[in-house]
């Protein structure tokens, strides 16, 4: 524990990286392999869940540390951290402990979770007793699972790969997956040959970044490859010695939620790729949440796959026959990816759940930005532009020119959408109303000048029409600034119709342009559509609720595949 | 009535007709120290600790009307018998000790208890009444001895020398600084000050504090190596070309504030050092507990907080309002005019 306290503290207070590489070349040299393992998961990323609820610990820190629990209260109020405060506040260590980092873990803080509640006061204020100032820091940060530190999995890997001379690459790959902190797993991801870990293993995604103005900026269009950029599951198709796995971006194994695709790379020769699992029936791509269906049914029956089947549209090649091709450019992999998934014995089923992405080919950035704009008719977001000569990378690595993949999405939809309920925030913004329920209007207005507010509801009422009527439409938190917000909120306190709850029904007057990435039919709201991250997108002061827009309008982006 | 009162133009005692730290000019005004925020220009007459004289004139000028005391004297104004008592805040600094009609109060400034060889050690004052500071009146602050706080400094100015580069050390111009200089082990390496703390050791080895042997940028050539060097500059220094020189520098922030991590990362610096020259929390128990006084008056910094745990102690506590800053606020270097008018 010692030792990992002080990791994290050359960690947390160094600013360079080679500071931080040191500390961690330092750390592994000498740590023992039980230890590093921990080591590498927690600052790979992951946490144990939270051992003891926060609430409990305010107390017992205050009860530790003989003092009124409003003293300790003010005290986190200044430090703004819980595992930090009871750090400062505590006496002195009675006693040293030299107990390593995994039996700390396996031994103390895995099993606090099961103790009964005044066991676990009891060992716990024992465990605060043998540990020094940073030592608590971390340990507490470990209990109330809040631990974080600041450092990438990449400089993990670099120091590792600094301390075995093993590829740092090559490590980042072992270490893709379910890594669990065992000593075998730790040797292996340390270890010279390479054959030693799991077939199932994926490599690390490479991700794009979202590309900022105009393309112009890349260079000649001809070093791109332009791909559609589909809205589906990022996924890894793997096939190593007979064995099919398949894992999505999140490192998960998907395999048993989508057999057709493991029985459609049956016909492959070994071989490892990465595409985008899409939910697509008679051709046609289907929503994002059709697929979300399928993401959580384990071994699906007949009816699912046949309503909702699956496909794999492969986009990159990352090794055949065993062999490593990330560092190889894209055009190469590319080749061979066209070579290997048009060489597999051409039957009718894996024609059409393997597909091959296509290039999306252009002689310029305009004629491309003419195709990008087809992107919602297609049903894709945008494009994906990727260096033609560049290798495959880990993570978010810049690429040695500063960005070798980027996506190109398009702009998302917008609508003048009227503020019809408001509530409540949460934390820090539990004072004010911040979460914001929005209506659009159920018809177009009827007559020429329709959009002139003199000639609104009031008018179309006196010609003996049934008025026009908001329907709520989409909740939006997000987009606004402070300074919005606080508008907002005034606005709100000044314009409620009625309470009930902590909802208020404000007067609509206030028009607001909500952005989002998509929509559908949903029977589930009122407006029968339903939309995929709204978000404010600004405050549209000049305009009057009869300008705001209609479903009709809704309907009709529905229609042109906004889906 | 009581013996000193909160006044628009600062604490007042009637029977004695002296302010003490008044931030509003005034005929007589008693001074705990010299920093900006207790020692305001602007006053008709000066009384403050011999210790501290040169400092304060460094401060003031050289033609502020001053009379100065040694610790323990007694002056009497008015039939109000003062005398003046070392704080261990920092050099000059005195607790104010007011006598009358067999009435004490003794008005602590700033204070601390941790060791300090720039200045005499806080001494306990009897008294009915205490005024305390509470800069770092929460349970959070707890100082740990200067042998430890200066191994730290030591070692990481070591490493940094090893590595060939410069450690650049922000604090406060006067006292913080001069404890920094007193503290580390100047056989590491040569020791460069800013300029604004130059003209406060001058004050301090006048007073007889034996500092360590410190240069300016302008004793140095231009194309001086500075890598194994500590510099020591004020926190205004932070983020101005003239830290250009000095490469790649490691650079570090002293203040008590840097116990909070928070506080640390919004400074921006590669280290923090918790160097305090405030009580902590138990400093200012101790303190209070050897006034033996058992009403006490609690000035800047955690005022309710304080006030609510003596009362719970069963002290007759409460709030006293004033115009003092605490560390990081005038605490320091930044209100310092030098009498030449240079920054660096
Ligand atoms: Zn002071
Ligand atoms: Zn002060």
């Amino acid at each position: 524990m010692k030792q990992f306290a002080a990791l994290f503290s050359a960690l947390d207070s160094s600013t360079r990286t080679n500071d931080k590489i040191a500390a961690l070349v330092d750390y592994f040299r000498a740590a023992e392999s039980e230890d590093a393992a921990w080591a590498v998961w927690f600052l790979t990323g992951n946490r144990p869940r939270q051992a003891v609820p926060a609430k409990k610990l305010h107390q017992w820190a205050a009860d530790a540390a003989n003092m009124p629990l409003w003293l300790f209260e003010e005290s986190y109020d200044a430090v703004g951290d819980l595992a930090e405060t009871i750090a400062l506040i505590l006496p002195p260590p009675e006693a040293e402990n030299n107990l390593p980092l995994h039996q700390w873990i396996s031994e103390r803080l895995l099993p606090l979770r099961t103790l009964e509640e005044a066991e676990q006061r009891e060992v716990l204020m024992g465990y605060w007793r043998e540990l020094d100032r940073g030592e608590r820091f971390v340990f507490n940060k470990l209990i109330t699972g809040g631990f974080r530190v600041g450092v990438s999995a990449l400089l993990v890997q670099r120091a590792l790969s600094q301390v075995s001379g093993i590829d740092a690459k090559m490590i980042a790959h072992r270490m893709t997956g379910d890594w669990s902190p065992t000593v075998e797993n730790y040797a292996v991801l340390l270890s010279p040959e390479t054959g030693a870990f799991d077939v199932s293993k994926p490599y690390p995604f490479f991700l794009a970044h979202p590309i900022a103005g105009e393309p112009d900026s890349l260079g000649p269009v001809g070093d791109w490859q332009a791909e559609w950029k589909w809205d589906g599951i990022r996924g890894q198709l793997i096939k190593r010695e007979g064995q099919i796995f398949l894992w999505s971006r999140g490192e998960e194994l998907i395999s048993e939620q989508f057999p057709e695709i493991i029985a459609a790379a049956a016909p492959l020769p070994d071989c490892v790729l990465d595409g985008e699992v899409l939910p697509a029936k008679d051709g046609k791509v289907l929503s994002f949440n059709a697929l979300q269906k399928r993401l959580g049914r384990k071994n699906p029956g007949k009816k699912v796959l046949s309503d909702t089947p699956a496909i794999f549209v492969a986009y990159d090649l990352l090794e055949v026959a065993g062999e490593d091709w990330r560092a190889r450019p894209l055009y190469q992999r590319r080749e061979k990816l066209h070579e290997l998934l048009y060489s597999i014995p051409h039957r009718d089923h894996a024609d059409v759940v393997l597909q091959l992405s296509d290039i999306v080919r252009a002689p310029s950035w305009a004629t491309l930005a003419l195709a990008r704009a087809q992107s919602r008719e297609r049903g894709t977001e945008g494009l994906m532009l990727k260096r033609r000569d560049s290798a495959y990378g880990v993570g978010r690595a810049a690429g040695k020119s500063g960005g070798d993949w980027w996506k190109w999405k398009i702009d998302p939809y917008t609508l003048d959408c009227v503020l019809m309920y408001a509530q409540r925030g949460h934390g820090k913004r539990a004072s004010l109303y911040t979460d914001y329920t929005f209506g659009v209007w159920n018809r177009e207005p009827y007559g020429e000048n329709a959009e002139d507010s003199s000639t609104g509801a009031a008018s179309e009422a006196k010609m003996g029409q049934e008025p026009r009527q908001l329907v709520t439409f989409a909740k939006a938190y997000s987009g606004l600034s402070d300074e919005e917000i606080a508008e907002v909120d005034a606005f709100i306190r000044k314009n409620t119709l009625e309470k009930f709850g902590p909802v208020r029904t404000v007067k609509p007057e206030m028009v607001f342009e909500l952005a989002f990435e998509g929509i559908q039919r949903s029977n589930r709201h009122k407006s029968g559509v339903a939309v995929r991250f709204p978000r404010m997108a600004r405050i549209r002061r000049d305009k009057k609720i009869e300008e705001a827009d209609s479903l009709t309008t809704v309907l009709r982006m529905l229609d042109n595949g906004a889906t | 009535m009581a013996l000193l009162e909160h006044t628009p133009r600062g604490l007042y005692c009637a029977a004695g007709d002296f302010y003490i730290d008044p931030w509003r000019p005034v005929e007589r005004a008693v001074i705990t120290h010299a920093h900006a925020d207790h020692a305001r220009p602007g006053h008709t007459h000066y009384l403050a600790a011999a210790e501290g004289g040169s400092v304060l004139r460094t401060r003031l000028g050289l033609n502020a009307s001053m009379e100065t005391l040694r610790y323990g004297e007694v002056r009497e104004l008015n039939g109000v018998k003062l005398s003046l008592h070392p704080a261990g805040h920092v050099l000059g600094s005195a607790q104010v000790r007011i006598e009358h009609h067999g009435e004490v109060w003794v008005v602590s400034g700033d204070y601390k208890l941790d060791f300090d060889p720039t200045c005499a050690p806080f001494e306990p004052v009897k008294c009915h009444t205490f005024v305390s500071e509470s800069t770092f009146g929460l349970p959070i602050y707890r100082w740990r001895p200067h042998e430890e706080l200066f191994g730290d400094v030591n070692a990481w100015w070591r490493s940094n020398a090893e590595a060939g580069r410069a450690s650049v050390v922000f604090a406060y111009a006067f006292g913080k600084a001069q404890r920094i200089l007193m503290g580390v082990d100047a056989d590491i390496g040569p020791i460069v000050v800013h300029g604004a703390v130059e003209a406060l050791n001058r004050g301090y080895r006048a007073s007889g504090v034996a500092l360590p042997e410190t240069r300016t940028v302008s004793d140095l050539d231009a194309k001086a190596d500075y890598g194994r060097a500590l510099v020591v500059a004020p926190p205004s220094a932070q983020g101005t070309p003239w830290l250009k020189r000095f490469g790649d520098y490691s650079d570090a922030f002293a203040s008590g504030w840097m116990a909070i991590r928070g506080a640390k990362k919004q400074r921006n610096v590669d280290q923090g050092f918790v160097i305090s020259d405030h009580a902590d929390w138990s400093s200012l128990h101790q303190a209070i507990d050897a006034s033996g006084a058992s009403r006490v008056l609690v000035t800047h910094g955690q005022v309710p907080v304080m006030v609510r745990y003596l009362r719970e102690r069963g002290f007759d506590a409460d709030a006293l309002e004033t115009e003092f800053e605490g560390e990081g606020g005038s605490d320091g270097d930044a209100a310092i005019s030098l009498p030449d008018g240079s920054r660096a």
